[in-house]
């Protein structure tokens, strides 16, 4: 019965009666036990293909939301059809990341989201046999020469300017360490060929507490100052804002003359004629290497 | 004899003017009366979540203080609205927590958590919308689909009653109403493929008096409306509080969405009694008459929207701003539907049928490869609940434009298991979420104004006889509007998005007004 602890352990609710019921020095060993465990935990469902059917709806239901109809990735999450999954491969890191979230990334734990109903284990090793039914069994070929599209980076293509990529780099736009795991090769593109076509998405409502979408923003102060940037965050009364020069501006809102907002991005659209096809994969090429260890 | 008599009788009467705790009933029918006190879910029978207190006004709204925080130590929505009664605050928050406090300071007087099994599965949290109070108890509904009865002094369980299998996906989220000497409840489980019903027990002893099944059963009107045994997973919850009319005895309750929500192949015909509202008499639960808001609904638009008695020009009426975008005007004696008015952005219908009712167009059923249709999987708006002033005439309601891509994910149905049959995507051209509090004419259904919020809200409306709207909304704020223009007077960063509807009470001559936000419960008060 290990694996049935092992699983139970990834509950809340098994979490909160352990930590009420015995001391906490055991809830640790427990803790210990099973993270040496987990790494034999395998999919029940491992290689059935009715499994994996069910497991494609229940993908659809809980999870395509965020990573598309066939896994290849949406706008906030990542292609899970890629072998290499950033978070881990194993069916036991799988079954964690799918049951418990990844901290630090809008991934929220099962049934949390504040719009499902939350799935069985059942349920999620059967989405596991699905996204094992349709993994691309070789990596995805390269698309470029990443090391001339670092030099591109922080070079010529001047992206370094507003984006960082491990701790280097600016401020003004997203950091994109993580971006070559987090998004398709195809909004990769677009987002460069057309940075207005689609923002960084805002995190789904249940998790938005801090929802940066790197909208256009410009202000003009009491005193007639014309502050433009982009916004870190916003309420009704309340704007956040850093301004092209990376300095951090804090309004109300009712004390500033006027306010506007666009989704028009103040990245520059590469088009070919500044950013080469070639070019352009070598810079994909760079940020799909980017942290992939 | 006589004498002793005597002595009783002044023992009796000094018992009852010690105690004042004691709700009746004729207190509940009269809860206008008494506006320091918070008595049901909606403030009153009527469903107008509006207060008749006016020390905190206009004029003054504006040096509204934070007097009180009470944090639950839960996580997850906050969704209570409390009750209060001469100076004690009941309440409900996340895992089935219910507590009494000092009205006055926060303090706790009590707390009771519901030991819940480890495998239960509320669709969209592990909610609680509020307790109700009759006598010396008060009443929850549970998760795993219980009707318990606490002592209000003590918190202590007098009755527990299961009513139904959690097992099969039936839970209890609403704040139960109490109608003379019964508590009544809906359950919720539309996304487990449940068959609905609305319940009614014994205050005293958690006897079940009468159930009312939303889906007919063989032999029943409306049986025919579902397409071979698809009846008996029908859906049509009925997880939100209904209304009750003391002048005709009915209660006036609203259903949700048909199972599997996003699917109609399976299920051909209009599907009743699901996004309904069904005129129920009291004592016995027998239908007297329904209408049914969206016939064979494959948007999950749920009809579980707090229904506004409105009594106008000595009409009787009932009024819904229901989830798929339409405002409807009800005659409450008939069930006639008297107008309709979409009051946010609906894609889904382009016509009316013979009554009036807006009919869905050929452009709105989900297909395997997703259309999109407005409103979105959340409606126009949801659970939160409107408000009604009659001072000012208006209905409001907090609104949300959001249009999705609604996919058909087929999906065998499994006892107890998520029933979709769906999944739905924000539209790619979507501009983002946003929402707005409208006030509505019910007069002509139209939309006098709108306060617009950064991003849809889920928080509910309370108007009040000072001239107020107090509404919260997702970035945290607690927000104080003018009711007749829907300026902003006031608001206070709370630190948590709101999922709750706010209320007002007075002890001591002080009005207060309260919402859930983030994990804590928050009273604010003039200085």
């Amino acid at each position: 019965m290990p694996t049935l602890f092992c699983q139970k352990t990834f509950s809340l609710a098994f979490w909160s009666r352990v930590f009420v019921s015995i001391p906490i020095f055991m809830g640790v060993v427990a803790l210990l036990t099973c993270s040496t465990r987990a790494e034999e935990v395998r999919n029940p469902f491992s290689g059935d293909p009715k499994a994996a059917k069910a497991g494609e709806f229940e993908f659809r239901i809980n999870c395509a939301f965020c990573h598309g109809l066939g896994a290849r990735g949406g706008g906030r999450g990542p292609d899970l059809t890629r072998a290499h999954k950033r978070h881990g491969d194993s069916d036991a890191e799988l079954f964690q990341n799918i049951s418990q979230g990844i901290p630090g990334t809008v991934m929220p734990a099962n049934g949390t989201n504040g719009q499902g109903v939350g799935m069985t284990d059942d349920e999620i090793w059967q989405i596991i046999a699905y996204l094992r039914s349709i993994q691309m069994q070789a990596p995805a070929k390269s698309i470029g020469n990443a090391a001339h599209g670092k030099e591109l980076f922080y070079g010529d293509a001047n992206c370094s300017s507003c984006h960082m990529v491990e701790g280097k780099g600016g401020r003004l736009g997203p950091d994109l360490t993580a971006v070559g795991t987090a998004r398709t090769v195809d909004s990769l593109i677009e987002s460069v060929r057309i940075p207005s076509q689609r923002l960084a998405w805002g995190l789904t409502e249940s998790t938005k507490e801090f929802a940066q979408e790197y909208e256009t923003v410009t202000v003009v102060t009491a005193d007639g100052h014309e502050i433009k940037g982009v916004t870190l965050n916003e309420d009704q009364f309340s704007l956040q804002m850093m301004d092209t020069s990376e300095r951090v501006h804090l309004f109300e809102k009712d004390k500033l003359r006027s306010f506007q907002k666009s989704r028009k991005s103040l990245m520059p659209a590469y088009n070919q004629s500044i950013l080469s096809d070639q070019d352009l994969d070598d810079i994909v090429a760079y940020l799909l290497s980017v942290n992939t260890k | 004899m006589n004498r002793l008599s005597g002595i009783l009788l002044l023992i009796v009467g000094v018992l009852v003017v010690e105690a004042p705790a004691q709700v009746t009933f004729e207190r509940l029918i009269n809860a206008s009366k008494e506006p320091q006190n918070w008595l049901t879910y909606s403030g009153d029978y009527a469903g107008s979540r509006f207060s008749s207190l006016d020390q905190v006004n206009t004029a003054n709204a504006h040096s509204l203080m934070a007097k009180w925080v009470y944090q639950t130590a839960a996580t997850g929505k906050f969704e209570t609205t409390p009750l209060v009664v001469d100076g004690i605050l009941y309440a409900t928050a996340q895992d089935d927590r219910a507590f009494a406090l000092d009205a006055r300071t926060g303090r706790p007087i009590w707390m009771y958590q519901h030991q819940l099994p480890s495998d239960i599965r509320p669709c969209c949290g592990r909610v609680n919308r509020g307790l109700a109070i009759l006598r010396d108890k008060v009443f929850l509904g549970t998760l795993d689909a219980h009707v318990i009865a606490l002592d209000a002094k003590t918190g202590n369980i007098i009755w527990d009653v299961a009513a139904v299998d959690y097992k099969q996906g039936y839970s209890f989220t609403l704040a139960p109403l109490v109608v003379k000497n019964i508590v009544i409840l809906g359950v919720s489980g539309g996304e487990y493929g449940i068959r609905g019903f609305i319940d009614a027990y014994d205050a005293d002893t958690g006897k079940r008096k009468w159930r009312f099944y939303t889906v007919p059963g063989p032999g029943e009107p409306g049986h025919d409306t579902w397409e071979g045994d698809s009846w008996k997973i029908g859906g049509a919850p009925a997880w939100v509080t209904g209304v009750y009319d003391p002048g005709t005895d009915q209660l006036f309750w609203p259903t949700g969405n048909p199972s599997p929500s996003n699917r109609g192949e399976g299920r051909a015909g209009d599907n009743l009694y699901s996004n309904s509202l069904l005129a129920l008499d009291a004592d016995t639960g027998k239908l007297n008459w329904y209408f049914q808001f969206t016939k064979h609904d494959e948007h999950d638009w749920d009809a579980t929207q707090v229904p506004i008695m409105i009594d106008s020009g000595g009409k009787h009426l009932i009024a819904q701003a229901n989830r798929n975008g339409f405002f409807y005007v009800l005659d409450r004696t008939t069930g006639k539907l008297l107008s309709t008015n979409a009051y946010a952005r609906i894609t889904w219908s382009d016509s009316k049928d013979a009554e009036g009712r807006p009919v869905a167009n050929n452009q709105s059923s989900p297909t395997p490869e997703g259309r999109t249709v407005c409103p979105g999987a959340l409606g126009a708006t949801n659970w939160m609940s409107p408000s009604f002033d009659s001072r000012t005439g208006l209905f409001y309601v907090t609104a949300r434009e959001q249009c999705d891509i609604f996919s058909t994910a087929p999906q065998p149905y499994e006892v107890g298991h998520a029933y979709y049959g769906s999944a739905y995507f924000p539209s790619d051209k979507a501009e983002p979420y946003w929402g707005a509090l409208r006030a509505i004419d019910p007069a002509t259904g139209q939309v006098k104004w709108e306060f617009r919020h950064l991003s849809p809200t889920w928080s509910g409306v309370l108007s009040t006889a000072g001239g107020l709207l107090l509404t919260g909304d997702a970035e945290g704020n607690f927000i104080a509007l003018d009711a007749s223009s829907g300026k902003p007077l006031w608001h206070f960063q709370m630190g948590g998005a709101v999922y709750a509807s706010p209320m007002s009470f007075a002890v001591d001559g002080k009005q207060y007004v309260a919402i859930a936000s983030g994990s804590s419960l928050y009273a604010f008060g003039l200085p």
